[in-house]
């Protein structure tokens, strides 16, 4: 879920915080040019300030960064405390409380600061980023990133804490063949999925009376002005390259360049490329037909919009994993080792799946959700607990090697929408 | 001697006396000019520097005077950005202007047809839509005025407006979004302006054998021109760099700078490239803004604060 522009109400007041914060902190000049500008002196220490202006990237301290993790995960002490950024609405919630970490508390004595701070992957990277390559605290923990280029960065930058897979038996024990050694991160070597999620097609039955089955309904005439496209890059190109019958893990440059033509065909079509709120204008009636989360669409069917149909392109679709990762610097690393843990229950992984409905990595929660929470819908719900034939027709991201990859695939699909 | 010993100490305090009579503006602007110097020259230097550096989020970014980047923004880019550049100016015209329209006649009537007692009440009613947050409110709009809103669904009830049309994803959406958004800004100086006008001067206008309309072109606009020469600053500025309405209440067709800036920095990290628009933004900007101001510029703008 990596969606452009200021996300549901968080650039409140004009500029987005986390926008604000990175230009007021990466930047290192600032302080040098205070420090120069104190001292009075000339030209000369102004080349010399200019020179110095430049802009620490991500992997700058490499390698003072690499780290035994056998040992340091020896040397970690128990703390009685986890902070936990998450995403807004992604956790069980009754009346401001949430049961599964009243009962992660009540199991460890580990309190739980919940902070749902996440609106989108690139400004909370923007915020903590400076602190991270400065080997500081974020103050969190625990945080969860979309398997995308901000993850890639995070792992390749040497910014997570490797995980002790054996502190995490029910990981092994409970979590679905489709998030285990993902193709982001081999081996769940620093990610364990905290919920997957699949982006296909949603339409509006009210308006369109006839079966969506392909991508090319997207492009269906028939549906002029009233096409939602997502404004997200990588979920742009995912689908203009699954429409022409490639899958996007295996993706070459050439066949993005190809998928563009698809996409520039389609763009007199489409109403808006659309960030979080491709999901208000389906509702709406804006859009007709889209591009969309299978959980939005869950959600909406149970909240007044049970017109709204989600489906599977036959072309194929594509399964993303919002994935919980131990941020370095972090004070309590071993309370989130232990709540990954707690996590992958059936049990706490079926409370929580119960409230959010997207698609949950422990299968057996199902189970529970039936038998225990007695909530068929959700159980039943094959979005939420997928059926093997729909795993056979999800396909992950394209793997970023590097900035330059990523970079190369922005500049193929930033035309079409910034146009 | 005791004239030796005045003249000695006469010589310092001379020196005393005229730094205590000269010094006061400066000392008293030092926080202003420190306050501009951190929160506007400093950024907007920085902006230019960091536009002129080569480089990647991973590797880092150099200085390496590359000056180059301007010409291929407005050149050999697969990216329009002249394009966003002009329609995010004509947005933020179309708002002012609109803005002017709308809050003259406000301002006008809570200055002077409304008794003493409910003008602040009036001017609280036009600042009030300020107590929530501004994404919020915009975003409110996006529902209201969706193709199976209220609004539209009215219009098409009452078979006003065709099948076919939508408010949503049109550049009058963004630029009424804008207009909506910064109206205050146009009303209130607006409204101090005409506070201020001498209710005698009207008299005599009309002593004069001003008809009404005279009245109005004569003496009130001319008089409260510094209140619109403000207004306009205001919106403006704010309404050309805007991404959030645009994104809220725009669609495929309706990118603007404010979106290109944001993108760039956020999602693509290519932060020469959004610091590069910034720093023409701002360039821009101070430029219309310049001339602006010699054209339409009055000497009595200090009034109004």
């Amino acid at each position: 879920m990596t969606k452009g522009s200021i996300g549901q109400g968080a650039g409140a007041g004009g500029i987005n915080p986390a926008l604000l914060r990175g230009l007021t902190q990466r930047r290192m000049p600032r302080r040098d040019f205070l420090g120069v500008a104190g001292k009075g002196v000339g030209l000369l220490s102004l080349s010399a300030f200019l020179a110095s202006c430049g802009i620490a990237g991500s992997a700058s301290r490499d390698a003072q960064r690499r780290v035994d993790w056998q040992t340091f995960w020896a040397q970690q002490k128990k703390t009685d405390v986890l902070d936990f950024a998450n995403w807004p609405l992604y956790i069980d919630t009754e009346h401001g409380k949430s049961e599964s970490l009243e009962l992660f508390t009540r199991a460890t004595g580990i309190k739980v600061n919940y902070e749902a701070v996440i609106q989108n992957n690139e400004p909370f990277y923007a915020t903590i980023e400076p602190q991270l390559a400065a080997g500081e605290s974020t103050g969190y923990d625990l945080a969860v990133f979309t398997n995308g280029w901000n993850l890639t960065q995070l792992i390749d930058s040497n910014f997570l804490v490797a995980l002790d897979h054996s502190k995490l038996p029910n990981f092994a024990r409970y979590a679905s063949d489709l998030v285990r050694n993902p193709n982001y991160d081999p081996g769940n070597q620093y990610s364990v999925t905290w919920q997957t999620g699949f982006t296909g097609i949603a339409y509006n039955t009210k308006y369109i009376d006839r079966e969506i089955t392909s991508f090319d309904d997207l492009a269906d005439p028939a549906f002029s002005g009233h096409v939602g496209m997502m404004n997200d890059n990588v979920e742009l190109g995912s689908a203009a390259l699954l429409q022409m019958g490639v899958n996007p893990e295996t993706s070459t440059p050439k066949d993005w360049v190809e998928s563009t033509k698809w996409l520039k065909k389609q763009r007199p079509l489409v109403s808006g490329y659309y960030d979080q709120s491709y999901i208000q204008h389906l509702e709406n009636g804006d859009t007709w037909i889209t591009q969309a989360w299978s959980g939005d669409v869950f959600q909406a069917n149970q909240s007044g919009y049970p017109h709204l149909k989600f489906v599977v392109p036959k072309e194929g679709q594509i399964v993303w994993h919002d994935n919980m990762v131990i941020l370095r610097g972090a004070r309590n690393p071993l309370s989130a080792l232990e709540w990954m843990n707690f996590y992958y229950t059936p049990k706490i992984a079926g409370i929580v799946e119960d409230w959010v409905n997207y698609a949950c990595p422990v299968p057996d929660a199902r189970q529970y959700i039936l038998n225990v929470l007695d909530d068929p819908t959700v159980a039943n719900s094959p979005l939420v607990f997928p059926s093997p034939s729909i795993d056979s027709l999800s396909h992950e991201y394209y793997v970023y090697k590097d900035y330059d990859e990523y970079q190369l695939w922005n500049d193929t699909y930033n035309p079409v929408i910034e146009s | 001697m005791t004239n030796v010993a005045t003249t000695r100490v006469r010589e310092p305090s001379r020196l005393r006396r005229w730094v205590s009579r000269h010094s006061p503006p400066y000392v008293l602007s030092l926080l202003g000019v420190g306050w501009m110097l951190l929160f506007f020259l400093i950024p907007l230097g920085s902006g230019l520097i960091v536009s002129l550096e080569t480089g990647n989020p991973v590797r880092g970014y150099n200085l390496t005077w590359n000056w180059h980047i301007y010409s291929q923004i407005f050149v050999h880019s697969d990216i329009p950005y002249t394009t966003f550049f002009i329609r995010s100016l004509i947005y933020g015209g179309s708002a002012t202007i609109f803005c002017i329209l709308i809050a003259y006649p406000m301002a006008y009537f809570i200055a002077f047809r409304v008794s003493e007692r409910w003008k602040s009440s009036l001017l609280l009613l036009v600042l009030i839509s300020f107590f929530v947050s501004f994404v919020i409110r915009t975003d409110m709009w996006a529902f209201v005025l969706a193709d199976q809103g209220i609004v539209i669904t009215t219009l098409r009830h009452l078979h006003l407006v065709g099948k076919n049309f939508h408010i949503l994803g049109t550049a009058g959406a963004v630029i009424g979004g804008d207009v909506y958004n910064n109206l205050a800004f146009m009303v209130l100086p607006i409204y101090v302006a005409l506070e201020k006008i001498d209710l005698r001067i009207l008299e005599a206008a009309r002593d004069l054998y001003a008809n009404t309309r005279q009245v109005f072109l004569r003496t009130v606009l001319p008089l409260s021109r510094a209140g619109i020469f403000a207004g306009v600053l205001l919106v403006f500025i704010s309404t050309v760099g805007d991404p959030v309405n645009s994104a809220l209440l725009g669609g495929a067709n309706t990118y603007t700078i404010g979106q290109a800036i944001q993108d760039a920095y956020l999602n693509n990290q290519q932060f020469n490239v959004a610091a590069a628009l910034s720093t023409i933004l701002m360039a821009m900007l101070g430029l219309i803004m310049f001339v602006y101001a010699r054209v339409f510029g009055t000497e009595n703008i200090e009034n109004l604060v």
